[in-house]
């Protein structure tokens, strides 16, 4: 049992892990239908779950599925009739669930979904990177990455409104082990504040056998008149829908951040945080933990007279462009670290980066990083030491992996 | 007039007959009932109807007698095969009397 | 504290556990981040090693306290404190590896601190964990359970945080029958701690 101690009115703080404060932020959303199979890290959320419907604290249907492909195929089916769904997974059950993730986005259904990040095999690894996740970034998905346990929580419960509000289904995610096996100080809020700040989710259509109907039929190349003699989207019409809510969304997750931080004193930071940015000639960007870790190297950085800052990227679809812009505007270098490889190209983060600042009129030299694939620890110091080498490379340099051995 | 006027987020439509189109174009076979066989219209009542239950087209009226709407019956074959008293047969188009 | 002018980042003072799978030694280590919480640190993280761990194998976790909340997550590797829950993995498990210049080594044993092998760099507490906590009937499935005695040498050897915030963590994990055996021990094995 996690310890409570009273912190301000109506939140009590916990002593918790990662998981726990994913678990407990779907128990305050009230969620109704939760479908996941356990992996490490991943376990300890669905185990935790289904300790709290057994003891009757969490009024949810909790389906026992034998892959994660059947995990989300459940909340797929519980989210069409009108269900607040949850689901966990990582890694190889993230790309088990590879076929559905696609359909959640194309059927529009607010799913959340917990990422535990963690490396994909081959070679079998339980450990972390980003791998998982980024390997399903055109999914259709929001992904938010959090970066320590308080946003675990914050991100959860921000998620399932973001979801209902723009009909998309979103994943957040959060590095394994690193976050999910560690315990920290997390300020949870009461149930009645969670009631307030998430409304219930009503769907935008429902399977009734009262008033029948196909979702997500057969839909051919080209707009068709329906029964009624209703011209209905042909299938680029709805994928054009599905990226304007994606676009859309940018608003929303600002919004939804900001709301958060009226009712509970916090903000994530909408679609990015920086740290120390404001004056930096150099920054870091990450996403998740390394976006903390990265803090640290700043910290010692300045203290040696070099003006860096960080830029952790919180939502990465949809990817924040504009503040990237924003954000990146006094630097010289910016320095992107990635946990994840767009094989045969560069670091996902680093490459996104990019071609959001092509055309900007903000030119800084932009330097990709590979880092901590498989659990390799990343220490501050050794992002310090980056930073400084960086100083000597040209404006396009080749990517390079930091503390690889080989 | 764009799509968007529908309202729908995602693709959905009530089941309905002509749903797929004008598929009685893709009639190569016609179903023809016979209907001193059939279960409904002996029993002049609304009993086994499998051929409507079975319909993928929903081209087959639930009634009696049963009528099939060759506008959009594609000729698949399910109510012939699923038929309890061979009351309906597959005869080629071409020896239909309107056939081309 | 002296523990937060070491070379660890950011003022914080890092904690590294010795044990053996099934001892116990991740639960205390997040006991401790708990009781420093109380304590009044608001940077407080533990973490298990992170790999695959059996009763019996060698295994460690570690605890980082800090006055502000913390953003580091990274291996341990220069700890301020070292606590062995088995002594024999002084040997085996190269226990104060990293163990910075005037840290503290807390020992499961029955010893004198002065006939644990160490070099001088650091000073070492010692005390005798699991015949306290045999004596508090801290006995599961034949184990001795060393843990929560040895969060009361750590209390006392380190000052980190005081009896009564390990008092009132664990007050809160058990009930209450098992919670008063847990605190006999801590109790015992703080006045019992060898300097």
């Amino acid at each position: 049992m996690a310890s409570r101690m009273a912190a301000a009115a109506d939140t009590e703080v916990q002593i918790i892990t990662g998981n726990q404060a994913m678990a407990l932020a779907a128990k305050r959303c009230r969620v109704q239908v939760v479908a996941a199979y356990p992996i490490t890290p991943q376990s300890q959320v669905t185990e935790t779950l289904s300790e709290y419907v057994a003891a009757g604290e969490l009024d949810a249907e909790y389906v026992n599925v034998e892959s994660e492909h059947s995990a989300l195929s459940v909340c797929i089916g519980a989210s069409s009739v009108g269900a607040r769904a949850f689901t966990a997974t990582s890694a190889n059950g993230l790309a088990y669930m590879c076929e559905p993730l696609h359909w959640a986005a194309g059927a529009r259904l607010p799913i959340v979904l917990g990422c535990v990040n963690r490396a994909m095999a081959a070679p079998w690894s339980v450990l972390n990177d980003q791998q998982d996740s980024m390997s399903q970034r055109d999914a259709g998905w929001i992904q938010i990455f959090a970066r320590n346990n308080q946003e675990i929580f914050d991100t959860a419960v921000q998620a399932f409104k973001i979801a209902q509000t723009v009909s998309v289904p979103v994943m957040v995610c959060y590095d394994g082990y690193l976050l999910s096996h560690t315990v920290m100080p997390v300020d949870v809020p009461s149930q009645e504040a969670v009631d307030t700040f998430l409304p219930p989710y009503t769907p935008h259509t429902i399977l009734d056998p009262a008033d029948p109907r196909n979702l997500n039929q057969v839909t051919l190349a080209d707009p068709r008149e329906n029964e009624k003699g209703v011209l209905c989207h042909g299938y680029m019409e709805l994928r054009y829908l599905l990226e304007e809510a994606l676009e859309q969304a940018r608003d929303t997750i600002i919004a939804v951040d900001e709301e958060y931080a009226a009712a509970f004193g916090r903000s994530c930071g909408g679609m990015l945080w920086t740290y120390r940015s404001e004056d930096a000639e150099v920054l870091l960007v990450a996403a998740g933990s390394l976006a903390s870790e990265a803090s640290v190297a700043v910290d010692a950085l300045r203290a040696d007279g070099c003006k860096a800052g960080v830029i952790g990227v919180r939502a990465y679809r949809p990817f924040p462009k504009q503040e990237l812009i924003e954000a990146t505007a006094p630097a010289a270098r910016v320095l992107v670290f990635d946990k994840s490889l767009s094989y045969g190209n560069e670091g996902p983060i680093c490459g996104d980066v990019k071609a959001a600042l092509y055309g900007s009129g903000s030119h800084p030299a932009v330097h990709g990083y590979i880092a901590g694939l498989g659990g390799r620890d990343v220490r501050a110091a050794e992002l310090a030491e980056a930073v400084r080498r960086d100083a000597a490379k040209g404006a396009v340099a080749p990517t390079e992996w930091i503390n690889c051995r080989i | 007039m764009g799509t968007r006027d529908c309202g729908h987020l995602s693709a959905m439509a009530a089941p309905a007959k002509g749903e797929a189109g004008e598929t009685g174009r893709w009639r190569t076979m016609r179903p023809v009932v016979d209907h001193t066989k059939c279960t409904a219209a002996a029993a002049d009542s609304l009993v086994c109807l499998r051929c409507w239950c079975y319909c993928p087209e929903a081209a087959i009226e639930k009634a009696v007698p049963i009528e099939i709407d060759l506008t959009y019956c594609k000729g698949c074959g399910i109510c012939a095969e699923g038929c309890p008293s061979k009351a309906i047969t597959m005869v080629p188009e071409v020896e239909c009397e309107d056939g081309e | 504290m002296s523990y937060f002018s070491s070379t660890s980042p950011g003022g914080i003072c890092e904690i590294r556990w010795h044990g053996r799978g099934g001892q116990g030694a991740i639960t205390s280590a997040k006991y401790l981040a708990e009781a420093a919480y109380r304590a009044g640190f608001r940077g407080v993280t533990s973490q298990p090693s992170f790999g695959a761990e059996r009763r019996g194998a060698p295994v460690t976790a570690s605890t980082r306290l800090s006055p502000e909340p913390l953003r580091t997550f990274c291996r341990v590797e220069r700890p301020d404190v070292v606590i062995v829950l088995d002594e024999t993995l002084l040997d085996c498990a190269d226990a104060t590896d990293g163990l910075e210049d005037g840290g503290w080594l807390v020992v499961n044993s029955p010893c004198e601190p002065g006939a644990i092998a160490a070099d001088g760099r650091f000073s070492v507490a010692t005390a005798d964990a699991t015949a306290v906590a045999a004596e508090c009937g801290l006995v599961v499935a034949g184990a001795i359970m060393v843990n929560t005695a040895m969060l009361g040498a750590v209390a006392r050897a380190t000052g980190l945080v005081e009896l009564t915030h390990i008092e009132e963590t664990l007050r809160d994990k058990f009930p209450e029958a098992i919670a008063t055996r847990n605190i006999e021990a801590a109790r015992a094995a703080f006045e019992r701690t060898r300097l």
